[in-house]
């Protein structure tokens, strides 16, 4: 009997250190000989800078130097890896510089740094440059940036337009529409969210003069990625120039994959004051200058038929990308966006037009779920809306529209999935799970009552899917079909046997919570029989493990994983066929279970992974032909990406006299296929999901006219503690996925891409009887209190 | 200008000069090398830094070297004893309670002080004596499963390191 590893619920294994305050994060390494770096950040959103002094830092007691933008003219702007559908639609790239020269278009752009023996030192520093701005007329909002008259921040930008993309069919939609039973319109505000990773930014650099070798450690989902940009796109040296090093990193949510300003400027500044610079970003820099989520207004038109079908779905967004581009931040609003905007529903007609804007605002990009939550919240708003208008149970309408379980692969309408298939599913499996938890029938007999009392009780729906894996590198690439990301998104897993039967797996995806040092040992330890005491998982460095192109999008087990299972794979080949040499048997007649090798119906005769590997490495007595050692790599690149789903079901009161909205029950079916560690599963849904209840009711990023950040600090900015939370209560179904051999989905992103909607259906259903029918987010008691007074208001 | 300050950290006296503005969190990570504590904010919201200071929960980050004087720390890295974890070490590694792990020192340090004032707490008052501490991973359910699970593992007088019940019997 095979001994189940996978799928078991196995306590993680970098644990020990994390529990005890051994591990190392950024700001924890110390280099001998390091100084530290600040840096003086723009207190305007738009200006010129006309002229920086610097004379009297250069006499402070401690400061080792003082830098501006002027020192760093001979660096490039720093590359944006979105090349807008390889050139088939017009695009203009504006990016940040390593410190800004002349002009600033967003608060907290570096415009000068300063080193100094320690942090006090350099910050005591800061205060002492002066400079000379002109501030410039500046516009906050994504589509009131395009009106004529607007601030014009870049000169290749007019109207601030970065790019102007559209997919699917507009005049089949058009028409759908028109000959719809029912047409509902509506702007959805998907606002503006700050990460909040647990530790911020930071990097230490060191250059090494005499062989020309730069190393940089910094806070990174992706270390290959940004040694590669770094090398390639900034320094203009050979990659192997580089090594990066992320070390423990405490968190991502997308915010660590990108190249920010200050890698590229710590590596600078290391070669020129001969020695190693750290940066350890405050928390007030990584909400300035580190980048932001969401930010969409979207209008959508959906049309549907008495019987509930939708018959067309339409869709403007105007995605708000900051005063300067991030490094992926085109890709978010369109390829992760439009694309998924069919959700699980058989949407005949769909078109969606994104304008990409520049404003005065700080960088978006990538922030969990990345795209697909503006998409489901999009998308399950408008079917609780035209429930709504229909008079029909939200339910229904679902049931009426989900593509049904015999329709897979399922291709969406007018090719808005650009040549990829949604892989399995079975939506109204999990929905009906979501309804049996909650007594669906109950609650709505509850909420009657409720009413009659004048109480609000909602209750509101999400059956979302998500696309994880990404991605095939045809698909995604820069290639004649592909999206324009200027990347493949293959990974990578190197797999090595030791003679001791220790297994070191070095892997290209890079864990920042995940818990990969677990999931990806348990997937050899599965195939291969070994304990899970014997394998190490080693990540986050370029020295030492393959390219690799890091994690997010949910990619980590899908693809990542097959990696992995692939490498396994080979091992067992070659280790099969050793053992057939051994024992002096056909390598046909082979088979291995349990960590053991031996002729099928005699495994009493066995040869062990131990033994075997043992074998391979002392060599002596190998099968001709065979090279020495159990090692193989795999560079996997998924045929298709996945496409996890579920429901997620909300039940809310709202309190009448406040506006303030108390979450009764809130849970989850998610189908994630199959699991490789259950607890790590949950663990990542609970995680998602407060992350988008909190956008749902207490998250938002505040600009004021003036474009500074009103909600700059964790005292401003709602981070949801604790108490703000109920238990939430979690099942699953479990559909494989047919892409892979090992049936995985993925999970990273679901949580934050269901919950954001079913909280606001719940808020908004909960209100349905003062005629209101919708809320933008968030809904904080002050809103909804509002909301309430001017609907009862108007009844009167 | 330099203070002489005298602080016990995890059972062990040290004497040095400090600036009077230097922070406690400062002076354990860089002046003695104890890097366990994080710091994830400046506005003494997060909680990351948490210590005990005499036995009790204090934000590091808000206190400043000088005020510490005389007194005695614990930081995560004193929670261990002859390798052995402590209860909440262990029912935060059993139940799941932590992913990224940079706010678990400061919040393990914090569930030994709610444990300290209170050995059976409810959902609710777990809830409530988390909220000086900030998670973005976990969504805090699994550490308040963690919470529970410590409580359960443990008899109220071992939610003390040694050296805090000698702080609080003197």
């Amino acid at each position: 009997m095979t001994t189940k590893v996978m799928g078991a619920a196995i306590k993680r294994k970098e644990d020990p250190r994390l529990i005890t305050g051994e591990a190392r994060y950024l700001d924890d390494v110390q280099l001998t000989g390091m100084v530290y770096a600040a840096i003086l950040r723009s207190p305007y959103a738009h200006a010129k800078i006309k002229r920086i002094n610097t004379t009297k830092v250069r006499k402070q007691p401690g400061v080792v130097a003082v830098y501006t933008g002027e020192d760093f003219k001979d660096l490039p702007a720093l590359p944006c890896a979105w090349q807008a559908e390889a050139g088939r639609i017009k695009n203009n790239v504006n990016t940040p510089r390593v410190l800004e020269i002349d002009r600033v278009t967003h608060t907290g752009a570096g415009v000068a740094v300063v080193i100094a023996d320690d942090r006090y030192a350099a910050e005591d520093a800061l205060g002492l440059i002066e400079v000379d701005y002109e501030p410039l007329p500046v516009v906050v909002d994504a589509e009131k940036a395009t009106l004529p008259g607007a601030p014009q921040i870049h000169e290749n930008a007019p109207n601030n337009i970065c790019m102007d993309w559209a997919i699917g069919d507009k005049d089949g939609a058009d028409a759908a529409l028109q000959s719809s039973d029912v047409v509902v319109r509506q702007r959805l505000v998907n606002q503006r969210l700050i990460p909040n990773v647990m530790e911020p930014r930071g990097c230490i650099a060191q250059y090494l003069p005499a062989s020309e070798e730069y190393t940089v450690w910094m806070t990174s989902q992706d270390p290959h990625i940004m040694r590669l940009l770094m090398t390639a796109f900034v320094f203009g040296i050979p990659e192997t120039k580089m090594r990066v090093i992320a070390p423990q990193v405490g968190g991502g949510f997308g915010t660590k994959i990108f190249l920010y300003p200050e890698y590229c400027l710590m590596a600078a500044l290391a070669k020129k004051v001969g020695r190693p610079v750290k940066w350890a970003e405050t928390r007030r820099e990584n909400y300035i200058a580190t980048t932001h989520g969401r930010d969409h207004v979207t209008d959508i038109e959906v049309g549907a038929n008495r019987d509930g079908k939708i018959t067309a779905l339409k869709v403007k967004t105007y995605a708000n990308l900051g005063g300067i581009l991030s490094t992926i931040a085109p890709g978010i609003p369109t390829t992760l966006y439009g694309r998924i905007l069919s959700g699980p529903y058989k949407i005949p007609h769909i078109y969606c037009n994104v304008i990409g804007t520049y404003t005065n605002t700080g960088m978006v990009d990538a922030y969990r779920g990345a795209g697909r939550p503006e998409a489901t919240y999009t998308v399950e708003r408008a079917v609780d809306l035209v429930a709504r208008e229909l008079n029909m149970d939200p339910v229904e309408v679902r049931r009426k529209n989900f593509i049904p379980a015999d329709e897979f692969p399922y291709t969406p309408a007018d090719n808005i999935l650009a040549g990829l298939k949604y892989d399995s599913g079975e939506y109204e499996k999990a929905l009906n799970k979501a309804l049996d938890m909650v007594d669906y029938e109950g609650f709505r007999r509850e909420q009657e009552q409720a009413r009659k009392q004048g109480r609000y009780l909602g209750i509101g729906l999400s059956t979302y899917i998500e696309i994880c894996g990404a991605a095939p590198s045809s698909w995604i690439g820069v290639g004649p079909t592909g999206q324009g990301w200027g990347a493949a998104m293959w990974e990578s897993a190197n797999l090595r046997v030791h003679l001791t039967g220790k297994v070191i797996l070095t892997i290209g995806t890079q864990s920042h919570g995940q818990g990969h040092e677990t999931t990806m040992a348990q997937i050899v330890a599965q195939e291969l029989g070994i304990p899970m005491d014997d394998i190490i998982v080693q990540l986050g460095d370029t020295l030492g493990t393959p390219f690799g192109y890091g994690t997010y999008a949910s990619r980590s087990a899908a693809v990542g994983g097959m990696a992995v299972y692939n490498s396994a794979q080979k091992i067992k080949e070659k280790a099969k066929r050793l053992a057939a040499h051994l024992l002096e048997a056909s390598p046909d007649d082979m088979t291995f279970e349990d960590g053991k090798a031996f002729v099928k119906g005699s495994p009493d005769k066995a040869k062990t992974i131990q033994e075997l590997a043992g074998a391979a490495a002392l060599a002596y007595s190998l099968p001709a032909g065979m090279e020495p050692f159990l090692d193989d790599i795999t560079y996997y690149d998924p045929p298709d990406c996945t496409y996890p789903f579920g429901t997620h079901i909300c039940t809310v009161e709202v309190d009448k006299d406040t506006g303030q909205v108390q979450i009764l029950r809130y849970l989850a079916v998610d189908d994630v296929g199959k699991r490789i560690n259950p607890m790590i599963v949950e663990g990542q849904i609970h995680g998602g999901i407060v992350q988008g209840v909190g956008q749902a009711l207490w998250e938002g990023a505040v600009y004021d006219d003036n474009a500074q950040l009103l909600s700059g600090s964790m005292m401003d900015y709602a981070v949801p503690k604790a108490s703000f939370l109920p238990h939430i209560e979690l099942e699953s179904t479990e559909t494989p996925s047919p892409t892979n051999a090992m049936g995985v989905k993925g999970v990273g992103e679901t949580g934050t891409i269901a919950s954001t909607p079913a909280v606001v259906n719940a808020v908004v259903d909960a209100l349905s009887p003062l005629g209101i029918k919708h809320l933008d987010m968030p809904l904080t008691p002050e809103k909804v209190w509002r909301a309430m007074r001017s609907a009862q208001s108007a009844k009167m | 200008m330099a203070y002489p300050v005298a602080i016990t950290v995890n059972g062990t006296a040290y004497e040095r000069e400090v600036e009077p503005r230097l922070l406690l969190v400062h002076f354990l990570r860089e002046t003695l090398g104890l890097t366990g504590t994080n710091v994830g904010c400046d506005t003494s919201q997060c909680g990351s830094c948490t210590v005990l200071m005499d036995g009790v929960a204090v934000k590091s980050c808000t206190v400043l070297a000088v005020q510490a004087d005389g007194s005695s720390i614990t930081t995560i890295e004193g929670l261990t004893s002859d390798g052995k974890l402590h209860p909440v070490q262990e029912a935060f590694w059993e139940k799941h309670g932590l992913q990224c792990g940079f706010c678990t020192p400061g919040m393990i340090i914090t569930v030994v002080d709610l444990l300290n004032n209170n050995p059976h707490p409810t959902d609710a008052e777990i809830r409530h004596g988390l909220e000086g501490n900030l998670c973005r991973c976990t969504g805090y359910q699994n550490i308040v499963e963690a919470v529970k699970h410590a409580a359960k593992a443990m008899p109220a007088a071992e939610a003390k390191p040694e050296e805090m019940r000698e702080a609080v019997r003197a």
